[in-house]
């Protein structure tokens, strides 16, 4: 293309002015590209700093003059699991991130079908609501109702808490995703024969899997980031990794190579589960704020 | 069954509205109730009934909590600001096709799905003032070092650029889904009109995008003003008082110190204050997004 295009221009003046757009667009191009990767560097270092740093001695943290020029070591990691019973509390929020957004889509998922199918506005504000309340304020009496259950200890306290982060969102995402769903195809069902729950379980729920994923992936990363109910409502035994590497910098302040170690195995499985579903990540996060 | 499917409605929307009573309405009413008392949390000193006067000391006599109501809006007007400056830019900037759209986009999603205690024990080591990169950064550069979370002047904008660093992309995100469903025929009418760049942006494009900055503002604002993660995990409100906001205050309140009926009247407070900025940010966009 570049070669013929002065044989088909023969004109000077016209070729001088087409290539020099060109030499704008192509430089315009560029700066773009420069300064996407700008834009990338900044978001991502934070995190090749610390998986830089998990690798590192503390000496040769220390050493901010030659940060590429060190021995990889596996200590930190090696520390980690050994001194704190890391693999306790990473199976604790394990445990409470797929129960609570299990439960969270159990109950919100024929909540948000029925708010969208019979107009129960009300009810979706009540959900709403749920998402813009400060946690903090239901904290106190949590605190207070589950010790007096005898409940603090068991994971139920952290299940059932980080479900009311959970189920709104869920219902939040589903509601406007049912509205769209065209309602012939349930109502084709209950002429041949289907009872209302069972229009919704094979017909309604099938048809809106790409909704619950994203839901579900979201609400899993919420649980397994929650770090205030959990400080609360989490002893020893029950502790999930955020409070658990909390403690770490508290107790151990000064052994950044753990600590980064500790965040690096606390924030991989979020970054990788992000890597393999982002579409629908995208959609679950920006759900709502894009519609009108 | 059948029972069951006769009253779908209440089948479906029962269970998660017992759980909003049990989880939500019922622990909001507990924290207005204890709000009237003094009480420590011990079994054997029941809530002592004291009227307003948590409310009268919190409003007239509680200097800390006046700094912190300061604080937490000084914190979210400078983070949601920068955030919707640069995630306007951002979206702008990649915003159409080029080589590797779909990699940036799940790339800058990372900062947002992280932990943010890992986050903030990032950050921790990046603003640390001998070890740290940033300080290393700017020695390279033979700028002055800074002391960041230490000095009492500036830890609360530092805090602010962890916040920008983590939520610009959600930002960027939303806004660029709006970008995308622009219409496409004031942009060509305007090209033959003649007119510049940054005549499209200013008279097209920021009025056409005008709900969308407003709905992803209130999204942005609501969890700014409740931030906790952050501040609590790298300063817990330090050095001194300098970045504690209306959250971390109401946590040391309640679970440092245990007084409970204080704590619970600030939480009240915090409640009313969220819900009021809501109701402001969406009345204001039903009056002025239907008039654009």
């Amino acid at each position: 293309m570049t070669t013929n295009y002065a044989v088909e221009m023969p004109r000077g003046a016209v070729n001088l002015q087409a290539q020099q757009r060109r030499l704008r667009q192509a430089l315009g191009g560029a700066l773009r590209y420069l300064a996407i990767a700008v834009v990338l560097f900044i978001f991502l270092a934070p995190f090749a700093w610390m998986l830089l740093s998990s690798f590192k001695t503390q000496v040769d943290i220390t050493n901010t003059r030659n940060i590429f020029n060190f021995t990889p070591t596996l200590e930190n990691y090696e520390n980690v699991f050994a001194q704190y019973e890391f693999l306790r509390y990473l199976l604790n929020s394990f445990a409470v991130a797929a129960l609570s957004t299990l439960f969270s889509l159990i109950l919100g998922l024929p909540a948000a079908y029925a708010i969208a199918r019979f107009r129960l506005q009300w009810l979706g504000v009540i959900l709403l609501t749920a998402r813009i309340v400060p946690g903090i304020t239901f904290l106190i009496p949590w605190f207070i109702i589950f010790s007096r259950l005898g409940l603090i200890g068991t994971l139920t306290p952290l299940i059932l808490s980080h479900m009311l982060v959970g189920l709104p969102f869920i219902a939040w995402i589903m509601i406007a995703f049912y509205e769209e769903l065209p309602i012939e195809l349930e109502e084709a069902a209950k002429i041949d024969g289907a009872t209302p729950i069972g229009a919704f379980l094979r017909v309604a729920l099938p048809l809106s899997m790409p909704g619950v994923i994203t839901a579900g992936i979201v609400a899993f990363i919420f649980s397994w980031n929650n770090f205030m109910f959990s400080l609360v409502l989490a002893d020893d035994r029950t502790r999930t990794l955020p409070i658990a590497i909390f403690n770490f910098l508290t107790y151990a302040s000064v052994d950044w190579g753990g600590l980064m170690a500790a965040a690096v195995v606390i924030t991989l499985p979020v970054l990788i589960i992000t890597l393999f579903v982002q579409r629908y990540i995208v959609r679950g996060l920006t759900a709502g704020a894009t519609k009108g | 069954m059948n029972f069951l499917n006769r009253h779908i409605r209440s089948t479906f929307v029962l269970p998660s509205i017992i759980f909003v009573i049990a989880m939500m309405i019922v622990p909001l009413l507990y924290t207005s109730y204890l709000s009237l008392h003094v009480w420590s949390g011990s079994a054997r000193r029941p809530p002592e009934f004291v009227g307003l006067s948590n409310y009268e000391r919190l409003l007239t006599r509680d200097p800390r909590f006046g700094d912190a109501v300061v604080r937490t809006f000084i914190f979210t007007g400078v983070a949601v600001g920068a955030e919707l400056a640069l995630g306007l830019g951002i979206a702008l900037l990649i915003n159409g096709k080029f080589l590797g759209h779909n990699l940036v986009k799940t790339l800058i999603l990372l900062p947002m799905v992280a932990t943010p205690v890992a986050i903030g024990m990032a950050w921790l080591l990046l603003y640390e003032p001998n070890i740290g990169a940033l300080n290393a950064l700017l020695r390279a550069l033979s700028l002055p070092p800074q002391d960041f979370l230490g000095s009492s002047s500036t830890a609360l904008l530092w805090l602010a650029v962890v916040d920008i660093w983590q939520w610009t992309p959600l930002m960027a995100l939303i806004l660029l889904a709006g970008l995308s469903a622009l219409p496409e025929e004031p942009y060509e009418a305007a090209r033959v009109d003649g007119a510049s760049a940054w005549q499209r942006f200013t008279q097209l494009t920021l009025p056409l995008l005008f709900p969308t900055i407003i709905a992803a503002t209130l999204l942005r604002s609501i969890d700014a003003l409740k931030t906790f993660d952050i501040i609590y995990t790298m300063t817990r409100g330090g050095p001194g008082f300098a970045t504690e906001t209306i959250n971390t205050y109401g946590y040391i309140q309640a679970f440092e110190y245990f007084q409970l009926g204080q704590a619970s009247s600030l939480l009240i407070v915090f409640f009313t204050l969220i819900l009021g900025v809501s109701l402001f940010f969406i009345r204001f966009r039903r009056h002025w997004g239907a008039a654009l």
